[in-house]
Protein backbone atom coordinates (compact mmCIF):
# COMPACT_ATOMS: atom_id res chain seq x y z
CA UNK A 1 0.00 0.00 0.00
CA UNK A 2 1.24 3.50 -0.81
CA UNK A 3 2.06 5.87 2.01
CA UNK A 4 0.91 9.48 2.17
CA UNK A 5 2.68 12.54 3.56
CA UNK A 6 0.79 15.15 5.64
CA UNK A 7 0.71 17.49 2.63
CA UNK A 8 -1.22 14.81 0.70
CA UNK A 9 -3.85 14.33 3.43
CA UNK A 10 -7.18 15.19 1.81
CA UNK A 11 -10.71 14.77 2.99
CA UNK A 12 -11.79 11.21 2.12
CA UNK A 13 -8.26 9.69 2.07
CA UNK A 14 -8.17 6.33 3.92
CA UNK A 15 -5.11 5.71 6.07
CA UNK A 16 -3.92 3.32 8.78
CA UNK A 17 -3.43 4.95 12.18
CA UNK A 18 -2.48 2.95 15.29
CA UNK A 19 -3.38 -0.20 13.32
CA UNK A 20 -6.93 0.97 12.57
CA UNK A 21 -8.38 2.03 9.21
CA UNK A 22 -9.37 5.70 9.29
CA UNK A 23 -10.87 8.23 6.93
CA UNK A 24 -9.45 11.77 6.90
CA UNK A 25 -12.09 14.46 7.42
CA UNK A 26 -9.93 17.57 7.54
CA UNK A 27 -6.31 18.73 7.61
CA UNK A 28 -5.20 22.08 9.04
CA UNK A 29 -1.64 23.34 8.46
CA UNK A 30 -0.36 25.11 11.59
CA UNK A 31 2.98 26.90 11.74
CA UNK A 32 4.33 29.83 13.73
CA UNK A 33 6.21 32.05 11.23
CA UNK A 34 9.63 31.08 12.55
CA UNK A 35 8.64 27.79 14.13
CA UNK A 36 7.97 24.13 13.53
CA UNK A 37 5.16 23.21 11.12
CA UNK A 38 2.42 20.80 12.24
CA UNK A 39 -0.72 19.36 10.73
CA UNK A 40 -3.88 19.06 12.85
CA UNK A 41 -5.82 16.24 11.27
CA UNK A 42 -9.44 15.24 11.91
CA UNK A 43 -10.09 11.56 11.36
CA UNK A 44 -12.89 9.03 11.64
CA UNK A 45 -12.06 5.52 12.79
CA UNK A 46 -13.90 3.41 10.22
CA UNK A 47 -14.39 0.51 12.65
CA UNK A 48 -15.76 2.41 15.61
CA UNK A 49 -17.03 5.58 13.92
CA UNK A 50 -15.15 7.67 16.50
CA UNK A 51 -14.06 11.12 15.24
CA UNK A 52 -11.02 12.83 16.77
CA UNK A 53 -8.10 15.12 16.10
CA UNK A 54 -4.44 14.08 15.96
CA UNK A 55 -1.45 16.39 15.46
CA UNK A 56 1.47 15.34 13.24
CA UNK A 57 4.78 16.97 12.47
CA UNK A 58 4.51 18.24 8.89
CA UNK A 59 6.13 15.86 6.46
CA UNK A 60 5.35 12.71 8.48
CA UNK A 61 3.52 10.02 6.58
CA UNK A 62 0.91 7.31 7.12
CA UNK A 63 0.33 4.10 5.24
CA UNK A 64 -2.76 4.03 3.06
CA UNK A 65 -5.58 1.72 4.20
CA UNK A 66 -6.94 -0.91 1.83
CA UNK A 67 -10.45 0.48 2.09
CA UNK A 68 -12.94 0.72 -0.78
CA UNK A 69 -16.52 1.94 -0.96
CA UNK A 70 -18.45 -0.26 -3.41
CA UNK A 71 -22.10 -0.09 -4.49
CA UNK A 72 -23.69 -3.49 -3.86
CA UNK A 73 -27.10 -5.09 -3.94
CA UNK A 74 -28.45 -6.43 -0.65
CA UNK A 75 -29.54 -10.06 -1.11
CA UNK A 76 -30.76 -11.54 2.19
CA UNK A 77 -29.85 -12.25 5.80
CA UNK A 78 -29.48 -15.71 7.28
CA UNK A 79 -29.79 -14.33 10.80
CA UNK A 80 -26.03 -14.26 11.39
CA UNK A 81 -24.74 -12.59 8.25
CA UNK A 82 -26.10 -10.10 5.75
CA UNK A 83 -25.27 -11.02 2.16
CA UNK A 84 -24.43 -8.49 -0.56
CA UNK A 85 -23.48 -8.79 -4.22
CA UNK A 86 -21.40 -6.62 -6.52
CA UNK A 87 -23.74 -6.01 -9.49
CA UNK A 88 -21.00 -6.10 -12.14
CA UNK A 89 -18.98 -9.12 -11.05
CA UNK A 90 -21.75 -10.98 -9.14
CA UNK A 91 -19.14 -11.42 -6.41
CA UNK A 92 -20.82 -11.95 -3.05
CA UNK A 93 -19.77 -10.61 0.37
CA UNK A 94 -21.12 -11.41 3.82
CA UNK A 95 -21.20 -8.75 6.52
CA UNK A 96 -21.56 -9.45 10.22
CA UNK A 97 -23.79 -7.56 12.66
CA UNK A 98 -20.95 -5.25 13.69
CA UNK A 99 -20.39 -4.14 10.09
CA UNK A 100 -24.11 -3.76 9.29
CA UNK A 101 -24.91 -1.97 12.53
CA UNK A 102 -27.92 0.33 12.36
CA UNK A 103 -28.13 -0.01 8.57
CA UNK A 104 -29.76 -3.45 9.06
CA UNK A 105 -33.13 -2.02 9.99
CA UNK A 106 -33.45 -0.28 6.60
CA UNK A 107 -32.31 -3.10 4.33
CA UNK A 108 -34.87 -4.50 1.91
CA UNK A 109 -33.91 -7.23 -0.53
CA UNK A 110 -32.47 -5.90 -3.82
CA UNK A 111 -31.79 -2.45 -2.30
CA UNK A 112 -28.61 -0.80 -3.54
CA UNK A 113 -26.23 0.00 -0.66
CA UNK A 114 -22.70 1.23 -0.25
CA UNK A 115 -20.50 -1.40 1.37
CA UNK A 116 -17.09 -0.36 2.69
CA UNK A 117 -14.54 -3.15 2.31
CA UNK A 118 -11.40 -3.24 4.46
CA UNK A 119 -8.84 -5.78 3.22
CA UNK A 120 -11.67 -7.28 1.19
CA UNK A 121 -14.08 -7.75 4.15
CA UNK A 122 -17.18 -5.59 4.80
CA UNK A 123 -16.38 -2.99 7.45
CA UNK A 124 -19.56 -0.93 7.27
CA UNK A 125 -22.79 -0.65 5.27
CA UNK A 126 -24.51 2.58 4.25
CA UNK A 127 -28.17 2.16 3.24
CA UNK A 128 -29.72 4.28 0.45
CA UNK A 129 -30.71 7.77 1.67
CA UNK A 130 -34.37 6.93 1.01
CA UNK A 131 -36.08 3.53 1.28
CA UNK A 132 -39.69 2.45 0.65
CA UNK A 133 -41.00 -0.06 3.18
CA UNK A 134 -44.37 -1.59 4.06
CA UNK A 135 -46.04 -0.95 7.40
CA UNK A 136 -46.72 -4.24 9.20
CA UNK A 137 -48.05 -2.88 12.46
CA UNK A 138 -49.65 0.40 13.54
CA UNK A 139 -52.78 1.67 15.30
CA UNK A 140 -55.81 2.06 13.00
CA UNK A 141 -55.93 5.28 11.00
CA UNK A 142 -58.36 8.08 11.83
CA UNK A 143 -60.89 8.77 9.07
CA UNK A 144 -60.79 12.31 7.69
CA UNK A 145 -57.57 13.21 9.41
CA UNK A 146 -55.48 13.69 6.26
CA UNK A 147 -54.03 17.12 6.71
CA UNK A 148 -52.48 17.65 10.10
CA UNK A 149 -52.43 16.42 13.64
CA UNK A 150 -50.23 14.14 15.68
CA UNK A 151 -48.19 11.11 14.87
CA UNK A 152 -47.98 7.49 15.97
CA UNK A 153 -45.40 4.72 15.88
CA UNK A 154 -45.42 2.27 12.96
CA UNK A 155 -43.41 -0.92 12.59
CA UNK A 156 -42.01 -1.58 9.11
CA UNK A 157 -41.38 -4.89 7.33
CA UNK A 158 -37.69 -4.73 8.28
CA UNK A 159 -38.48 -4.25 11.97
CA UNK A 160 -37.65 -0.52 12.04
CA UNK A 161 -40.06 1.69 13.97
CA UNK A 162 -40.77 5.20 12.64
CA UNK A 163 -43.28 7.88 13.54
CA UNK A 164 -45.97 8.37 10.90
CA UNK A 165 -49.02 10.67 10.57
CA UNK A 166 -52.27 9.38 12.11
CA UNK A 167 -53.93 8.76 8.71
CA UNK A 168 -51.38 6.14 7.60
CA UNK A 169 -52.59 2.52 7.80
CA UNK A 170 -51.13 -0.94 8.08
CA UNK A 171 -50.23 -2.39 4.66
CA UNK A 172 -49.31 0.95 3.17
CA UNK A 173 -45.82 1.52 1.73
CA UNK A 174 -44.04 4.65 2.96
CA UNK A 175 -40.86 6.50 2.05
CA UNK A 176 -38.34 7.04 4.88
CA UNK A 177 -35.14 9.10 5.10
CA UNK A 178 -32.60 6.65 6.55
CA UNK A 179 -30.22 9.43 7.71
CA UNK A 180 -32.78 10.88 10.11
CA UNK A 181 -35.19 7.96 10.40
CA UNK A 182 -38.06 10.32 9.47
CA UNK A 183 -41.23 9.53 7.50
CA UNK A 184 -41.20 11.46 4.21
CA UNK A 185 -44.39 10.51 2.30
CA UNK A 186 -46.60 7.68 1.12
CA UNK A 187 -44.71 5.78 -1.57
CA UNK A 188 -45.80 5.97 -5.18
CA UNK A 189 -47.67 9.24 -4.61
CA UNK A 190 -46.36 12.73 -4.99
CA UNK B 1 -12.90 23.66 -14.89
CA UNK B 2 -14.07 26.53 -12.68
CA UNK B 3 -10.78 27.27 -10.89
CA UNK B 4 -9.71 29.60 -13.71
CA UNK B 5 -11.71 32.15 -11.72
CA UNK B 6 -10.05 34.27 -9.00
CA UNK B 7 -10.68 33.30 -5.37
CA UNK B 8 -11.26 36.94 -4.42
CA UNK B 9 -14.38 38.82 -5.49
CA UNK B 10 -14.17 42.25 -7.11
CA UNK B 11 -15.17 43.86 -3.79
CA UNK B 12 -12.30 42.04 -2.06
CA UNK B 13 -9.83 43.11 -4.75
CA UNK B 14 -10.96 46.70 -4.24
CA UNK B 15 -10.35 46.37 -0.49
CA UNK B 16 -6.97 44.82 -1.27
CA UNK B 17 -5.98 47.68 -3.56
CA UNK B 18 -7.13 50.21 -0.96
CA UNK B 19 -5.10 48.46 1.76
CA UNK B 20 -1.91 48.47 -0.35
CA UNK B 21 -2.49 52.19 -0.95
CA UNK B 22 -3.09 52.81 2.76
CA UNK B 23 0.18 51.05 3.68
CA UNK B 24 2.21 53.10 1.17
CA UNK B 25 0.53 56.29 2.34
CA UNK B 26 1.41 55.51 5.98
CA UNK B 27 5.12 55.29 5.14
CA UNK B 28 5.10 58.22 2.74
CA UNK B 29 3.75 60.44 5.53
CA UNK B 30 6.51 59.20 7.83
CA UNK B 31 9.20 59.69 5.18
CA UNK B 32 10.17 56.03 5.05
CA UNK B 33 11.60 55.16 1.62
CA UNK B 34 10.08 52.38 -0.46
CA UNK B 35 12.65 49.92 -1.87
CA UNK B 36 12.26 46.88 -4.10
CA UNK B 37 15.12 44.45 -3.55
CA UNK B 38 15.71 41.25 -5.58
CA UNK B 39 13.55 38.16 -5.12
CA UNK B 40 16.05 35.85 -6.79
CA UNK B 41 19.46 35.48 -5.17
CA UNK B 42 22.34 33.11 -4.56
CA UNK B 43 21.73 32.87 -0.78
CA UNK B 44 18.72 32.26 1.40
CA UNK B 45 18.07 32.43 5.14
CA UNK B 46 19.46 29.81 7.52
CA UNK B 47 16.27 29.68 9.65
CA UNK B 48 15.80 26.16 10.98
CA UNK B 49 12.08 26.10 10.08
CA UNK B 50 11.84 28.17 6.89
CA UNK B 51 12.44 26.53 3.55
CA UNK B 52 13.07 28.62 0.43
CA UNK B 53 12.27 27.56 -3.12
CA UNK B 54 15.28 26.75 -5.23
CA UNK B 55 15.24 28.00 -8.82
CA UNK B 56 16.96 26.19 -11.67
CA UNK B 57 17.49 27.58 -15.14
CA UNK B 58 15.27 25.75 -17.63
CA UNK B 59 18.20 25.44 -20.03
CA UNK B 60 21.62 24.71 -18.58
CA UNK B 61 24.13 27.52 -18.86
CA UNK B 62 21.57 30.13 -19.88
CA UNK B 63 22.84 33.66 -20.31
CA UNK B 64 21.78 34.92 -16.85
CA UNK B 65 23.06 31.93 -14.94
CA UNK B 66 26.02 30.39 -16.82
CA UNK B 67 27.46 27.54 -14.81
CA UNK B 68 26.41 29.11 -11.52
CA UNK B 69 24.83 27.30 -8.59
CA UNK B 70 21.06 27.27 -8.11
CA UNK B 71 19.47 30.42 -6.75
CA UNK B 72 16.79 30.89 -4.10
CA UNK B 73 13.55 32.83 -4.16
CA UNK B 74 13.71 35.06 -1.09
CA UNK B 75 11.66 34.13 1.99
CA UNK B 76 11.87 37.77 3.15
CA UNK B 77 13.77 40.84 1.94
CA UNK B 78 15.70 40.98 5.24
CA UNK B 79 19.25 40.40 3.94
CA UNK B 80 19.05 42.86 1.06
CA UNK B 81 17.35 45.48 3.24
CA UNK B 82 20.10 45.16 5.86
CA UNK B 83 22.70 45.69 3.14
CA UNK B 84 20.86 48.89 2.18
CA UNK B 85 20.80 49.98 5.84
CA UNK B 86 24.53 49.32 6.18
CA UNK B 87 25.06 51.37 3.01
CA UNK B 88 23.36 54.28 4.75
CA UNK B 89 20.02 54.67 2.94
CA UNK B 90 18.09 55.32 6.19
CA UNK B 91 14.52 54.23 7.06
CA UNK B 92 13.15 51.84 4.41
CA UNK B 93 10.18 49.59 3.70
CA UNK B 94 9.43 46.95 1.10
CA UNK B 95 5.95 45.77 0.09
CA UNK B 96 6.05 42.73 -2.16
CA UNK B 97 5.95 38.99 -2.65
CA UNK B 98 8.05 36.42 -0.83
CA UNK B 99 8.10 32.61 -1.11
CA UNK B 100 8.22 29.81 1.45
CA UNK B 101 8.21 26.19 0.41
CA UNK B 102 5.74 23.72 1.90
CA UNK B 103 3.52 26.31 3.59
CA UNK B 104 0.03 25.60 2.34
CA UNK B 105 -3.22 25.81 4.26
CA UNK B 106 -6.17 28.04 5.07
CA UNK B 107 -3.81 30.76 6.33
CA UNK B 108 -0.66 29.82 4.42
CA UNK B 109 0.22 30.17 0.78
CA UNK B 110 3.74 29.45 -0.55
CA UNK B 111 3.75 32.87 -2.28
CA UNK B 112 2.47 35.74 -0.16
CA UNK B 113 2.65 39.50 0.22
CA UNK B 114 4.95 40.75 2.96
CA UNK B 115 5.46 44.26 4.30
CA UNK B 116 8.86 44.67 5.92
CA UNK B 117 10.32 47.85 7.35
CA UNK B 118 13.30 49.13 9.35
CA UNK B 119 13.51 52.18 11.59
CA UNK B 120 16.86 53.66 12.60
CA UNK B 121 17.30 54.31 16.32
CA UNK B 122 13.90 52.80 17.24
CA UNK B 123 13.73 50.69 20.37
CA UNK B 124 11.56 47.59 20.19
CA UNK B 125 8.84 49.39 22.20
CA UNK B 126 8.83 52.28 19.74
CA UNK B 127 8.47 49.87 16.85
CA UNK B 128 5.64 48.04 18.65
CA UNK B 129 3.80 51.35 18.92
CA UNK B 130 4.30 52.06 15.23
CA UNK B 131 3.07 48.58 14.23
CA UNK B 132 0.12 48.95 16.61
CA UNK B 133 -0.78 52.33 15.11
CA UNK B 134 -0.67 51.00 11.55
CA UNK B 135 -2.51 47.73 12.18
CA UNK B 136 -5.17 49.32 14.39
CA UNK B 137 -5.82 51.90 11.64
CA UNK B 138 -6.11 49.19 8.96
CA UNK B 139 -8.49 47.10 11.08
CA UNK B 140 -10.51 49.89 12.66
CA UNK B 141 -9.34 48.96 16.16
CA UNK B 142 -8.31 51.39 18.85
CA UNK B 143 -5.86 49.70 21.21
CA UNK B 144 -3.32 46.95 21.69
CA UNK B 145 -1.67 45.27 24.61
CA UNK B 146 1.74 43.78 25.40
CA UNK B 147 2.41 40.55 27.23
CA UNK B 148 5.70 38.72 27.68
CA UNK B 149 6.16 35.21 26.30
CA UNK B 150 6.82 34.07 29.85
CA UNK B 151 3.63 35.59 31.30
CA UNK B 152 1.59 34.16 28.44
CA UNK B 153 2.83 30.61 29.15
CA UNK B 154 2.39 31.08 32.89
CA UNK B 155 -1.18 32.34 32.52
CA UNK B 156 -2.44 29.80 30.02
CA UNK B 157 -0.36 26.71 30.75
CA UNK B 158 1.06 27.28 34.22
CA UNK B 159 4.66 26.79 33.15
CA UNK B 160 7.84 28.78 32.70
CA UNK B 161 8.90 28.58 29.04
CA UNK B 162 12.46 29.61 29.85
CA UNK B 163 13.09 26.95 32.49
CA UNK B 164 10.70 24.04 31.83
CA UNK B 165 12.40 20.89 30.51
CA UNK B 166 11.50 19.41 27.13
CA UNK B 167 9.79 16.51 29.00
CA UNK B 168 7.68 18.96 30.99
CA UNK B 169 6.62 20.81 27.83
CA UNK B 170 5.82 17.50 26.11
CA UNK B 171 3.74 16.32 29.08
CA UNK B 172 1.75 19.58 29.13
CA UNK B 173 1.08 19.24 25.38
CA UNK B 174 0.06 15.57 25.68
CA UNK B 175 -2.38 16.39 28.49
CA UNK B 176 -4.33 18.61 26.09
CA UNK B 177 -3.81 17.11 22.64
CA UNK B 178 -3.70 13.73 20.88
CA UNK B 179 -0.13 13.63 19.59
CA UNK B 180 0.41 9.92 18.95
CA UNK B 181 4.13 9.17 18.96
CA UNK B 182 5.15 12.75 18.14
CA UNK B 183 8.83 13.31 18.92
CA UNK B 184 10.28 16.80 18.46
CA UNK B 185 12.95 18.94 20.12
CA UNK B 186 12.41 21.45 22.94
CA UNK B 187 11.96 24.42 20.59
CA UNK B 188 9.28 22.61 18.61
CA UNK B 189 7.39 21.71 21.82
CA UNK B 190 7.26 25.45 22.58
CA UNK B 191 5.99 26.08 19.03
CA UNK B 192 3.36 23.37 19.45
CA UNK B 193 2.07 24.80 22.73
CA UNK B 194 2.04 28.31 21.23
CA UNK B 195 0.16 27.34 18.07
CA UNK B 196 -2.22 24.72 19.49
CA UNK B 197 -2.96 25.95 23.00
CA UNK B 198 -2.12 29.64 23.37
CA UNK B 199 -3.21 31.03 19.97
CA UNK B 200 -6.81 29.78 20.42
CA UNK B 201 -6.78 31.12 24.00
CA UNK B 202 -5.96 34.68 22.87
CA UNK B 203 -8.40 34.67 19.94
CA UNK B 204 -10.78 37.01 21.80
CA UNK B 205 -8.05 39.43 22.92
CA UNK B 206 -7.70 41.61 19.79
CA UNK B 207 -4.19 42.98 19.15
CA UNK B 208 -1.63 41.28 21.39
CA UNK B 209 2.12 41.94 21.17
CA UNK B 210 4.05 39.02 22.63
CA UNK B 211 7.63 40.02 23.55
CA UNK B 212 10.78 38.68 25.23
CA UNK B 213 11.05 35.43 23.29
CA UNK B 214 13.37 32.65 24.50
CA UNK B 215 16.98 33.21 23.46
CA UNK B 216 16.81 30.02 21.39
CA UNK B 217 14.13 31.70 19.23
CA UNK B 218 16.04 34.96 18.78
CA UNK B 219 16.64 34.46 15.02
CA UNK B 220 18.34 37.79 14.17
CA UNK B 221 17.14 39.76 17.21
CA UNK B 222 19.44 41.14 19.88
CA UNK B 223 19.44 39.34 23.22
CA UNK B 224 19.40 40.92 26.66
CA UNK B 225 19.26 39.65 30.24
CA UNK B 226 15.96 40.21 32.02
CA UNK B 227 15.13 38.83 35.49
CA UNK B 228 18.06 36.45 35.31
CA UNK B 229 17.14 35.00 31.91
CA UNK B 230 18.56 35.75 28.47
CA UNK B 231 15.66 36.76 26.22
CA UNK B 232 15.44 37.94 22.63
CA UNK B 233 14.35 41.50 21.91
CA UNK B 234 11.75 40.12 19.57
CA UNK B 235 7.95 40.48 19.34
CA UNK B 236 5.13 38.83 17.49
CA UNK B 237 1.80 40.53 16.88
CA UNK B 238 -1.30 38.35 17.18
CA UNK B 239 -4.65 39.71 16.06
CA UNK B 240 -7.63 37.67 17.28
CA UNK B 241 -5.22 34.75 17.74
CA UNK B 242 -3.76 35.04 14.22
CA UNK B 243 -0.02 35.75 13.98
CA UNK B 244 0.58 38.62 11.58
CA UNK B 245 3.93 40.30 12.37
CA UNK B 246 7.37 39.49 13.72
CA UNK B 247 9.79 42.22 14.82
CA UNK B 248 13.34 42.55 16.22
CA UNK B 249 15.70 44.98 17.78
CA UNK B 250 18.19 44.02 15.12
CA UNK B 251 21.34 42.08 15.84
CA UNK B 252 24.36 44.21 14.82
CA UNK B 253 27.30 42.00 15.83
CA UNK B 254 28.78 40.09 12.85
CA UNK B 255 30.43 37.46 15.06
CA UNK B 256 27.12 36.74 16.77
CA UNK B 257 25.51 36.49 13.31
CA UNK B 258 28.04 33.77 12.37
CA UNK B 259 27.45 31.97 15.66
CA UNK B 260 23.64 32.01 15.15
CA UNK B 261 23.97 30.74 11.57
CA UNK B 262 26.11 27.86 12.87
CA UNK B 263 23.49 27.05 15.54
CA UNK B 264 20.71 27.14 12.91
CA UNK B 265 22.67 24.77 10.73
CA UNK B 266 23.39 22.41 13.62
CA UNK B 267 19.65 22.26 14.28
CA UNK B 268 18.92 21.79 10.58
CA UNK B 269 21.35 18.85 10.39
CA UNK B 270 19.88 17.25 13.52
CA UNK B 271 16.47 17.17 11.84
CA UNK B 272 17.94 15.77 8.62
CA UNK B 273 17.94 18.93 6.53
CA UNK B 274 20.81 20.42 4.55
CA UNK B 275 22.90 23.19 6.06
CA UNK B 276 22.87 26.64 4.44
CA UNK B 277 25.82 28.83 3.73
CA UNK B 278 25.66 32.26 5.39
CA UNK B 279 25.44 35.05 2.82
CA UNK B 280 29.01 36.50 2.84
CA UNK B 281 27.74 39.90 1.63
CA UNK B 282 25.36 40.15 4.61
CA UNK B 283 28.26 39.34 6.91
CA UNK B 284 30.43 41.96 5.17
CA UNK B 285 27.61 44.53 5.55
CA UNK B 286 27.43 43.87 9.31
CA UNK B 287 31.23 44.09 9.57
CA UNK B 288 31.11 47.44 7.83
CA UNK B 289 28.45 48.50 10.37
CA UNK B 290 24.68 48.15 10.52
CA UNK B 291 23.11 51.22 12.19
CA UNK B 292 21.19 50.64 15.44
CA UNK B 293 17.65 49.83 14.29
CA UNK B 294 14.48 47.80 14.77
CA UNK B 295 12.68 46.00 11.98
CA UNK B 296 9.47 44.07 11.41
CA UNK B 297 7.79 41.89 8.78
CA UNK B 298 4.00 41.83 8.49
CA UNK B 299 1.80 39.44 6.47
CA UNK B 300 -0.37 41.63 4.28
CA UNK B 301 -2.72 38.87 3.06
CA UNK B 302 -3.52 37.97 6.67
CA UNK B 303 -4.04 41.64 7.51
CA UNK B 304 -6.66 41.79 4.74
CA UNK B 305 -8.14 38.47 5.93
CA UNK B 306 -8.65 40.00 9.37
CA UNK B 307 -9.98 43.27 7.97
CA UNK B 308 -12.62 41.42 5.94
CA UNK B 309 -13.35 38.75 8.53
CA UNK B 310 -12.48 36.07 5.95
CA UNK B 311 -11.42 32.56 6.87
CA UNK B 312 -9.11 31.55 4.04
CA UNK B 313 -6.30 33.30 2.17
CA UNK B 314 -7.87 31.92 -1.01
CA UNK B 315 -10.71 34.42 -0.41
CA UNK B 316 -8.41 37.46 -0.26
CA UNK B 317 -5.69 36.90 -2.88
CA UNK B 318 -6.43 36.97 -6.62
CA UNK B 319 -5.17 33.41 -7.16
CA UNK B 320 -3.95 31.17 -4.33
CA UNK B 321 -1.63 28.22 -5.02
CA UNK B 322 -4.57 25.88 -5.64
CA UNK B 323 -5.53 28.05 -8.65
CA UNK B 324 -2.01 28.40 -10.07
Amino acid sequence: MASYSTNEFRSGLKVMLDGEPCSILGNEFVKPGKGQAFNRVRLRNLKTGRVWERTFKSGESLEGADVMDIAMEYLYTDGEFWHFMEPDSYEQHQADAAAVGDAGKWLKEQASCEVTLYNGTPLSVTPPNFVELEITETDPGLKGDTAQGGSKPATLSTGAVVRVPLFINRGEVIRVDTRSGDYVARAGKS
Amino acid sequence: MSDWRPGATRAVLQARGALLGQLRDFFARRQVLEVDTPLLARYGVSDPAIEPLRVLAASAGGPTNPGRPAQFLQTSPEFFMKRLLAAGVGDIYQLGKVFRDGELGARHNPEFTLLEWYRLGFTLDELIDEVGTLVAACLGRSHWRRISYQTLFAQHLGLDPHRASAEMLARTARDQLDLGGLAVDREAWLDLLMSHCIEPAIAADGLVFVYDYPESQAALARCIRRDGVRVAERFELYVDGVEIANGYRELLDPEELERRAALDNARRRRSGREARELDPRLLAALRSGLPDCSGVALGVDRLLLLQLNAQRLDDVVPFSAERC
